[in-house]
């Protein structure tokens, strides 16, 4: 069923992503991609793989923004994008089939790949851009937050984390409850002042964004004293410089 | 928005089809137009061809046409899902007042409440479809209350201008058709001027700053997308030929569907019933012109909000 759950979720599981320590490597990208193309969404099939016009299913994509503008305080921001799992997600409720749901013990937002007739309607409904649909196999997928992982008993308990958790090198991603006011993402939301994105569209998002750090930026630092000449030294000073410089 | 010719098809067949089966029905019923068996044969049959042709079309664009009839199933929540219900319910009335008419020659009593009954869920079956467009809060240019007021008055519009030439081919026709074409020819071109104005002047509360949340920091500008190429969300949603030529293909809609079915409705009322006829034919055809570009412009000037995360 597409209605919503009548109850609210007893767990509500997301990410609370650092826009301060991302470096925009795309390993997270990477990841995703290599376990979900494994996982109950496989394949993740590519058009065109090898050739021009390549194009295929990603459920987590970098992009990186300009802010500020071209001044001082100009910054470079790498910006992760994958599904939020929204509180009250219009991709779920415009579903014809029944395909697309939202899991009523812990928020996450799936589809029945044997339900969905690929009408695309979801991925009109998502403002994010977070549904991706499959040509090949001609149903929509999305970002499951590795469902077929966290929840793994086979894997040792700290790889039950989302792929692109597990892979951040800068630890920019932090996966969790936010019904629990003592998870990490809990109080990294608290302290950080996460938000959503494009609150405007009311489809309340789980996860969370950590906006980059203001930081200390003292006036620029002075330019480097100028090299002694070397006019004037002999031929063998001129090689001791050399020497010492190396 | 990309446009889906077979969506096209669909929106602008099914929706003629449902505006001559109202209209059809209402002066049938009312016993404005005869209840003789070759005008019930090639009116019920031209609504109803239309809507079926339309129905399937719109099955053509998707990924999994087997499973449509999952599609049903969701009534309480989607749009769509309401959509399918509505126009299959539909069928099982106007079927009747179709057997009614062509068979029994008679279109009141069991079969006038028939008609009276499809037209009221041909009415709910295009408001459905529109909705569809209209409850998408992420693309302003259809999460617009002209939109569903633009698809039934089209619809109607399509239905009597098909009704002027089925009546003018069996000689009843009188001026009840004329008026009503006019007026709704009026109508749509005022809905539809309204609905371009309407999209002009409005602009998305999404931007890249609040997609981002990083408008607090000063402006927000996209220095590199994640991939290189077009994915499939630049390609679904942030088509952008029409834009290009959006005005004169916005004049080519108005000329063929509003001007010429005018002129030439209005011309047949002051000639002969064989040229009139042809007049008639005339309109529809350049109906069908004028339907095909409106709604491909609709879909095609239709920007999704997700395309600010690419800068577009």
């Amino acid at each position: 069923m597409t209605s919503l759950p009548s109850h609210p979720p007893a767990k509500r599981l997301g990410l609370a992503i650092d826009l301060d320590t991302c470096v925009g490597c795309h390993a997270c990208a990477t990841n995703c991609k290599e376990w979900n193309t494994g996982a109950i969404s496989a394949p993740l099939t590519d058009v065109n793989a090898y050739q021009a016009e390549q194009r295929g299913v990603w459920f987590n994509r970098v992009y990186t923004y300009e802010v500020g503008g071209e001044g001082p305080d100009a910054r470079t921001v790498h910006f992760p994008k994958n599904c939020l799992h929204c509180e009250t997600p219009a991709c779920v409720t415009v579903c014809p089939t029944g395909a697309s749901y939202k899991r009523s013990e812990d928020g996450i937002v799936l589809v029945d790949h044997d339900k969905c007739i690929g009408c695309k309607l979801c991925s009109w409904a998502c403002s994010y851009g977070n549904r991706e649909y499959d040509e090949h196999v001609g149903v929509m997928k999305k970002c499951t937050l590795c469902v077929d992982k966290i929840y793994n008993k086979n894997l040792p308990e700290e790889d039950r984390v989302p792929a692109c958790v597990a892979a951040c090198p800068s630890k920019a991603r932090h996966f969790g409850d936010f019904n629990d006011p003592n998870s990490t993402v809990s109080k990294l939301t608290r302290e950080r002042g996460g938000y959503d994105l494009a609150p405007e569209t009311g489809y309340q998002p789980t996860s969370k964004y950590l906006p980059p750090r203001v930081g200390k930026r003292g006036p620029a630092a002075p330019a480097a004293a100028p090299a002694p000449a070397l006019a004037g030294a002999g031929r063998f000073l001129k090689w001791v410089d050399r020497v010492l410089t190396r | 928005m990309h446009p889906a010719y077979s969506v096209i098809f669909f929106t602008t067949a099914s929706g003629a089809g449902y505006g001559l089966l109202i209209l059809a029905a209402i002066f049938a019923v009312s016993g404005l137009m005869p209840a003789a068996t070759w005008l019930g044969f090639v009116t019920t049959g031209l609504a109803l061809g239309l809507i079926a042709g339309g129905l399937l079309s719109s099955t053509f664009h998707l990924g999994h046409p087997e499973r449509a009839w999952r599609a049903l199933s969701q009534w309480r929540s989607s749009w769509l899902s309401r959509e399918g219900v509505l126009a299959i319910l539909t069928f099982v009335p106007a079927g009747l007042f179709a057997i009614g008419w062509v068979f029994l020659g008679t279109t009141t009593g069991f079969f006038g409440w028939m008609g009276a009954l499809a037209a009221v869920l041909a009415v709910a079956t295009v408001i459905s479809t529109s909705m569809i467009y209209a409850s998408l809060i992420t693309i302003r240019q259809w999460n617009n209350g002209i939109v569903p007021v633009a698809y039934m008055v089209l619809g109607l519009m399509s239905g009597a201008l098909l009704l002027e030439a089925v009546t003018r081919l069996f000689g009843v026709h009188g001026p009840h058709v004329d008026v009503l074409a006019i007026v709704l020819l009026a109508a749509g071109w005022v809905v539809k001027l309204a609905y371009w104005h309407s999209v002009d002047t409005g602009r998305s509360k999404t931007t890249l700053a609040s997609a981002t949340g990083l408008g607090r920091f000063g402006s927000v500008r996209l220095l590199e997308q994640p991939h290189t190429e077009e994915n499939f969300l630049m390609q679904e949603m942030g088509y952008v030929v029409a834009r290009k030529h959006a005005q004169r293909l916005r004049a080519i809609a108005q000329l063929t569907l509003f001007v010429v079915p005018l002129a030439a409705t209005i011309a047949a009322l002051f000639v002969a019933s064989g040229l009139a006829m042809v007049l008639a034919l005339v309109a529809v055809a350049s109906l069908a012109v004028g339907l095909l570009t409106e709604r491909w412009l609709f879909f095609a000037e239709a920007k999704h909000d997700c395309m600010v995360y690419y800068g577009r």
